[in-house]
């Protein structure tokens, strides 16, 4: 098994998430139906959505004295908005989770594989 | 050496006859080790190292008996060399190991085995045009893997740098093997958009060549030329490894014809168009195997892409003369391609049909709303409407149009002797 980083990405200005409250609850629930899947599927990690990025922070300690500045670390329009840590058997497995993650929270994901196996439990 | 082939070969034909064995064998091969393995990068590279060896042997000792056996079996030797030396003993590659050594994969080729090893080239395939995988690096896989190519031919027939395409196959190899793209055939519900994905690949590669060899002539550009037979042969592969699938057979009908017509194409380098060829020239018998094909593939009653594009073609290999064209049955065809896959490019191939049935201005009326003004074939195809519509002003300047988005020399040289013609 394979571990597999499902990045929601979003980008500044094009955000197109609905300000309807009852909508913005279906995405909600959607994405909990979603969620509950990929536990029963024994497939679940971890996931979340973050806030806004303008809550972010950046540390820095590469050089000897830590450095702590405010805002996000990318000045890129494209934004981590959430994600997920699947499991899976293969690329095919996690990109149909992807597949339906994206339908489930209304955005576009990236799908990255964690670079070694977890160690084998037992 | 009494199971040996005597030794009185030319060197000239041993050469051919082991290329062709290398050829004929490669997918096999690789396919075979990649699944024991599970790592294209050393099934390739144990495959190239027991191709070195059987050159250097087989010129000595004669063939093996079962050549592909032998390459199989010498390449799964050099592979396991190369995991000892390397010490790659993590979990992964020893269970794989381990598990193929238990159900017996590594046994060579032979008669009892042919379904597995049929299964092996799929698989192969369709890691090769995994949609994960950018267009050009499935082309350039498939060809390297599957077709069994050379680094050096794939670079000069696609005219990019040797280090560029070698690049590129490394990062793909790379990716196959960091995002653990499977190596199987892909579950049913999957297989008719990944099944397209692998056919996309074959007529890409197919058009290439096709498309080179008109731009710079046929002479010019000889290896680009050789792409249209490897992707013909690719297309057998297909026909081989999913014998029921309509559109695998709609496909390789479609470049069967498209290839048979080559010869009439050019005349003294230059292009000669459908209704001028001389039909004398075309290939007679690759024109009856994709009307056979045609006929199998439409019979199963799944009209689907490349069976309706090969339909069509096959309408106009039918006929003896240009003036024999079935043009109703080649517009009622462009429906269902319409209807199948809705494209402003159909409905121009479907107005064409349309002006040969009911004359220029009903055909005119069908392509004047089309989105297609930076189309060299729209350009043209409205030129030449006009011009038998008798306005003979706007077919000239619809010419120059033409010729304009044209950056095809021989193509634009058509068009020009066209546009000469209309006064």
């Amino acid at each position: 098994m394979t571990q597999y980083m499902i990045s929601v990405m979003a980008i500044e200005g094009e955000e197109d998430y609905p300000t309807d409250p009852a909508e913005l609850q279906k995405l909600y629930d959607d994405v909990e139906v979603f969620n509950q899947k990929v536990r029963d599927a024994g497939a679940w990690v971890f996931g979340g959505g973050l806030t806004p990025r303008d809550s972010a922070t950046c540390v820095d300690n590469t050089q000897g004295q830590n450095i702590v500045t405010d805002g996000p670390f990318a000045e890129s329009k494209e934004y981590l908005g959430g994600f997920w840590i699947i499991e899976a058997p293969d690329l095919d497995a996690a990109l149909k989770w992807a597949a339906e993650g994206s339908r489930a929270c209304v955005g576009k994901v990236e799908v990255r594989p964690f670079q070694s196996e977890p160690p084998e439990a037992g | 050496m009494t199971d040996r082939e005597p030794l009185d070969l030319t060197a000239a034909d041993l050469a051919g006859r082991i290329e062709h064995v290398f050829r004929a064998e490669h997918a096999r091969v690789v396919a075979s080790l990649a699944r024991r393995f599970g790592d294209l990068d050393i099934a390739e590279e144990a495959t190239g190292e027991a191709l070195l060896l059987a050159l250097e042997k087989w010129p000595v000792d004669g063939l093996p008996p079962n050549p592909g056996g032998w390459l199989t079996t010498t390449a799964g030797n050099k592979a396991i060399d190369r995991i000892r030396r390397e010490g790659r003993r993590d979990d992964k590659h020893r269970q794989a190991v381990m598990e193929s050594e238990r159900r017996g994969d590594h046994e060579p080729a032979t008669a009892e085995h042919t379904g597995a090893i049929v299964d092996d080239r799929l698989r192969l395939v369709f890691t090769c045009c995994h949609p994960a995988l950018a267009p050009e690096a499935r082309v350039g896989l498939t060809l390297r893997l599957v077709a069994g190519l050379t680094v050096p031919e794939i670079a000069g027939a696609f005219l990019v740098p040797e280090t560029t395409l070698a690049q590129r196959l490394t990062r793909a190899k790379k990716k196959i093997k960091d995002a653990h793209i499977p190596y199987r055939v892909p579950e049913a519900e999957d297989l008719p958009d990944r099944r397209t994905a692998v056919l996309a690949v074959v007529y890409l590669v197919f058009n290439e060549g096709y498309l080179a060899t008109s731009a710079s002539g046929e002479e010019s550009a000889p290896i680009r030329g050789e792409l249209c037979a490897e992707a013909v042969r690719l297309g057998r592969l297909l026909r081989e490894l999913m014998p029921d699938d309509p559109e695998v057979m709609g496909l390789l009908a479609l470049m069967l014809l498209i290839e048979a017509r080559r010869p009439a194409r050019y005349v003294g380098g230059e292009l000669v168009s459908l209704d001028e060829q001389d039909r004398s020239l075309w290939d007679r018998s690759l024109v009856a195997e994709g009307h056979a094909l045609v006929r199998e593939c439409l019979g199963i009653g799944r009209p689907g892409h490349y069976q309706l594009l090969a339909a069509i073609n096959a309408v106009h290999t039918d006929a003896a003369t240009a003036a024999d064209t079935d043009w109703a049955q080649i517009a009622t065809l462009y429906d269902q391609l319409h209807a199948v896959t809705p494209s402003p490019v159909v409905a121009l191939n479907r107005a064409v049909a349309i002006a040969e049935l009911d004359g220029p201005a009903v055909g005119l009326a069908a392509v004047e709303p089309l989105a297609l003004t930076s189309y060299t074939p729209w350009h043209a195809t409205r030129a030449d409407l006009l011009r038998r519509a008798g306005r003979l002003d706007e077919a000239r300047a619809a010419y120059d149009a033409a010729i304009a988005t044209s950056d095809n020399e021989p193509e634009r040289a058509w068009l020009r002797a066209r546009r000469a013609k209309t006064s």
